[in-house]
């Protein structure tokens, strides 16, 4: 798929190039990859500093001491899954270290708890789908990686965008689960 | 709001550091092993890097984007989406690494306090590599029928898209 999206990139720019006659557009190659180059190594620092942070927090149980206190609301999102304790830990743990953007604990506890919810069956099946949706939009509390981007690009304040995406995952949360609820029903 | 927002990550730092010596955790060793994934983190990222910023830079400089943005600004112009975001709105459920090339080549093109820098910052950090996160989950499970997740899914990513550019013109437009 980026296979295809990358040459059609450089195709479109190569026919451009020449119907406009500017035929120095080649340079920009060259060009890109010194600036990415660049971009990288600027961002090396900030986000080994981040991965450092949260590495930390990981150590620390944070993790832990938040997937006790999601158990409440995750439980009535996902009736079935919580009444099997594999599976709800599971769960609960991978929705924490998702707030927390652990995403190297979050993903194998999310697969854990997808496959003893495809163990539980049919009558799980509309939680297995709700459980992707929570996944597949993004959960997390603080975008290091983000701010680490922001910060190697010179950014006054990394952090400052913040409050705009804690909203926008909060309306994408929202309408993701909106929207499977009103699915699930439709659906067969 | 600048001087808080500027002191948030040190604030942060130092607490975790308290957090981890009252608990005895090994606080430097936990920082270094953190950087170690940081770095990871960083090699995986410079082939899409290296992929995606020629390729942009090539059609930048061929002058396509400004005949082809009279074509999209409509539909995006509607959406109140910048259409600089395009090629990012197109990777975004695809490939993690991609959309953050893409991301990362707007943030450095336009600047990071710019109004398109922001936007691709929020865009990325509110939405998640959508239709990779489902296909992992969904055969792990075991499952063939995922039904209404990814249309659901996709759903929430295009209200993502179109909140983060609302909000950004809000906040800094």
């Amino acid at each position: 798929m980026l296979s295809y999206a990358l040459t059609a990139l450089y195709l479109a720019g190569i026919l451009a190039a020449a119907a406009g006659g500017n035929a120095d557009a080649g340079g920009a190659v060259m060009e890109g990859a010194e600036k990415a180059v660049e971009f990288c190594l600027a961002l090396v620092g900030p986000l080994c500093l981040w991965s450092g942070a949260l590495e930390l927090l990981e150590r620390c149980g944070g993790s832990a001491v938040l997937s006790r206190a999601l158990r409440p609301a995750l439980g009535r999102l996902f009736p079935v899954s919580a009444a099997d304790r594999e599976a709800f830990s599971a769960l609960t743990e991978n929705v924490s270290a998702n707030l927390l953007g652990l995403g190297n604990a979050a993903t194998p506890a999310g697969i854990r708890a997808v496959r003893r919810m495809g163990e539980l069956g049919a009558g799980a099946a509309d939680e297995l789908g709700l459980f992707v949706v929570l996944n597949t939009a993004s959960l997390q509390l603080l975008p290091t990686t983000i701010a680490a981007l922001r910060a190697a690009a010179g950014a006054a304040a990394p952090f400052d965008i913040l409050p705009a995406v804690l909203a926008s995952s909060l309306f994408s949360v929202s309408a993701g689960l909106l929207a499977a609820a009103l699915l699930r029903r439709v659906w067969p | 709001m600048s001087g808080a927002g500027t002191l948030l990550p040190a604030v942060l730092m130092g607490a975790l550091m308290l957090a981890g010596l009252t608990r005895g955790v090994d606080v430097y060793d936990a920082l270094l092993a953190g950087a170690k994934k940081g770095l990871r983190v960083c090699l995986d990222l410079l082939p899409a890097l290296l992929a995606l910023f020629p390729a942009i830079g090539l059609l930048r400089a061929s002058g396509l984007p400004e005949r082809l943005g009279a074509l999209l600004s409509p539909v995006f112009s509607a959406l109140g989406i910048p259409e600089e975001t395009a090629l990012l709105l197109l990777l975004r459920p695809l490939s993690g690494s991609g959309a953050m090339a893409a991301a990362s080549e707007l943030i450095s093109r336009f600047g990071p306090d710019s109004l398109v820098g922001r936007t691709a910052a929020v865009m990325l950090g509110s939405s998640e590599t959508t239709l990779y996160v489902a296909a992992v989950y969904f055969s792990a499970a075991g499952s063939k029928k995922s039904r209404w997740a990814i249309p659901a899914a996709l759903f929430a990513d295009l209200v993502c898209f179109v909140s983060s550019a609302w909000l950004c013109r809000l906040f800094w437009g």
